[in-house]
């Protein structure tokens, strides 16, 4: 009896000691458990259901998931091509923003901000901005690409460069690469910056000779968190490819061609009303992206060292 | 500051000249790959139609014209639910979503920065794993909730699933982290309550983050305002309704949309380009250990 109380007052004082950590976090984590974890255990949960929103779900145990990867072509499509996003556009990305970020910060602070603005704004304009490449590989005469091929007799007949199926990939990575040079952009300007300048110092005292090495053994190992922090931010990114592909190529695009994990959910949630099967992928789609971060977190560690 | 110059200088004597033209090319190439989409935008917004249709299209504008924004303003109000509407819902709905996500995260930032608690690690590790769950990737679950908390087709459909993202609160708590504990200690001796600490000392310090964490939430919820989450049409906003004027004749109203994207387009790289400063400072902090 006595032991019992004792407990039950040691779980009260522990909770009052840190009852104002725990007090100022709820209402955040509210929010955070409805809107970003539940959506995913709700996946895991309706992925293992038939389910249309209608009628209640139905368990079906594992069965969304042999259809996915056994009788599914087009999700082999779409798993294929969003593979080729996190390839491509990825590292591409990654590689140029650091570059870049790299590159200009010797420049004068003005000349910086226009810049670091240059590369950024892509990022935030959303829709409206990518809206455009729709005009400039329009499949006809006035779209610019094809006006310009046209006027200097490279092509005769307009080519539907979102409609067929041989260029919606190559565009589609093209429009990608353009938008996603945002947060981890941003992330390298800071880092760079903040890199203390005495290490570079010591480094020339070391024999560090031309700026490649200076780069390679001083630079990328003092910034290697925030270069853990890009890469995740750049996985997000390509993972998640599929308005891009919908607004500019069509849902579903041409043979689909252009068609990624995402559009694949689109497709099967929002047309088909097949939620089970949509949150599977889901499913898939998440579990890939933990797993490339942790392939991407160790690389980055390998190059610190 | 002569020091400084001269161990500048030491530095730069490194850089071959070769190498400079070398970044110059490259920063210029990529730069107007950056920058040609924005500027066709404007430039096709400001064609007049028969330049619009022109075969080669042209690069530039002869007579530039404001007649597409006229035009959209005039579709605009013409529409059976007034353009103020629109303005309204989504100056409305922006402000709502992106201070209530700056306040609630931060002030969940600072016990996870600052205070010592059973959880904490297993906490933050969760939210470092809700970075991957974005609205893009999770829309259909989302969906699915919104419907059975009975908020959809209101306000809170569009507000409720940005104020749970976890980015923000990543970036608070890692520029809190960096807040030296004398400032806190100090409060403390005071006698003021972690409360009072966190709105008084706190929150001063970390204006930059704060600003970022909004200019990241309002590009955020004025870019992802789905269609399908809100489908009243006097509860959507403008990125919507313009979409919709656009592309119900897309072809016939080329001017008109592009006049409504470079529209759309302005209220995020305003805000950007004033809050650019702080951007970087917080993302100075932004580093992720593994």
């Amino acid at each position: 009896m006595k032991t019992k109380k004792e407990s039950g007052n040691r779980f009260f004082n522990y909770f009052k000691t840190y009852k104002t950590s725990y007090l100022m976090m709820l209402p955040y984590l509210l929010f955070f458990a409805v809107f970003t974890i539940l959506p995913v255990i709700v996946s895991g949960v309706l992925s293992l259901t038939d389910y249309d929103m209608v009628q209640k779900p139905v368990f079906v145990g594992l069965e969304n998931y042999f259809q996915i990867f056994l009788n599914d072509e087009y999700f082999i499509v779409a798993l294929k091509n969003t593979i080729v996003f996190a390839i491509i556009t990825g590292p591409a990305s990654y590689v140029i923003c650091f570059l870049i970020a790299w590159l200009i910060n010797e420049l004068k602070p003005m000349a910086r901000s226009i810049v670091t603005a240059l590369f950024y704004i892509p990022t935030i304009v959303g829709a409206a901005g990518w809206s455009v490449w729709r005009l400039i590989f329009s499949a006809d005469q006035y779209g610019l690409i094809n006006g310009i091929l046209m006027k200097f007799g490279f092509v005769n007949e307009p080519v539907g460069w979102l409609t067929n199926e041989e260029y919606i990939m190559p565009v589609l990575i093209v429009v990608q690469l353009w938008m996603s040079m945002g947060i981890s952009f941003l992330t390298f300007i800071a880092g760079f910056q903040n890199v203390d300048k005495t290490l570079y110092e010591a480094g020339m005292m070391d024999g560090v000779k031309n700026r490649f090495q200076e780069l390679w053994y001083i630079t990328i190992p003092a910034m290697s968190n925030q270069m853990i922090f890009g890469a995740v931010m750049q996985i997000v990114n390509c993972f998640a490819v599929g308005e891009v592909s919908a607004t500019l190529a069509g849902l579903p695009s041409t043979g689909y061609a252009g068609e990624t994990i995402v559009t694949h959910i689109m497709d099967y949630g929002n047309l088909r009303y097949e939620f089970g099967y949509a949150c599977a992928m889901g499913v898939v789609l998440v579990v890939m992206m933990q797993y490339s971060k942790k392939l991407a977190t160790w690389l980055i560690g390998k190059m610190g060292h | 500051m002569k020091i400084k110059n001269k161990k500048r200088m030491g530095i730069d004597n490194r850089r071959s000249k070769i190498g400079n033209g070398f970044v110059i090319l490259l920063l210029l190439l990529l730069g107007a790959f950056m920058a040609f989409p924005l500027y066709y935008t404007v430039i096709q917004s400001l064609k007049p139609s028969e330049e619009l249709f022109q075969f080669p299209p042209r690069l530039y504008v002869i007579r530039p014209t404001g007649q597409h924004y006229t035009e959209l303003l005039q579709l605009m109000s013409n529409l059976w639910v007034p353009f103020s509407r629109y303005l309204f819902n989504t100056l409305l709905v922006t402000f709502t979503g992106t201070i209530l996500h700056v306040v609630l995260a931060g002030m969940a930032a600072y016990p996870l920065a600052k205070h010592k608690f059973p959880g904490r690690d297993a906490l933050f590790a969760i939210i470092l794993l809700g970075l991957m769950f974005v609205g893009q990737v999770t829309f259909l679950p989302m969906f699915i909730i919104v419907a059975k908390l009975n908020i959809l087709n209101t306000y809170w459909a569009y507000i409720c699933p940005s104020v749970g993202a976890s980015l923000g609160l990543f970036l608070i708590k890692q520029f809190i982290e960096q807040l030296p504990d004398s400032l806190l200690e100090a409060a403390r001796i005071d006698g003021a309550t972690e409360w009072k600490t966190y709105f008084r000392i706190v929150m001063p310090n970390i204006k930059p983050a704060i600003l970022t964490v909004f200019i990241f939430q309002f590009v955020n919820i004025w870019n992802g305002l789905s269609k399908e989450m809100v489908y009243d049409e006097q509860l959507k906003v403008v990125k919507v309704a313009l979409e919709q004027v656009s592309a119900s004749n897309a072809y016939a109203r080329m001017g008109s949309g592009m006049a409504g994207s470079v529209l759309l387009m302005i209220p995020p790289i305003i805000i950007f380009i004033i809050m650019q400063r702080n951007v970087v400072e917080t993302m100075t902090f932004a580093g992720m250990k593994e």
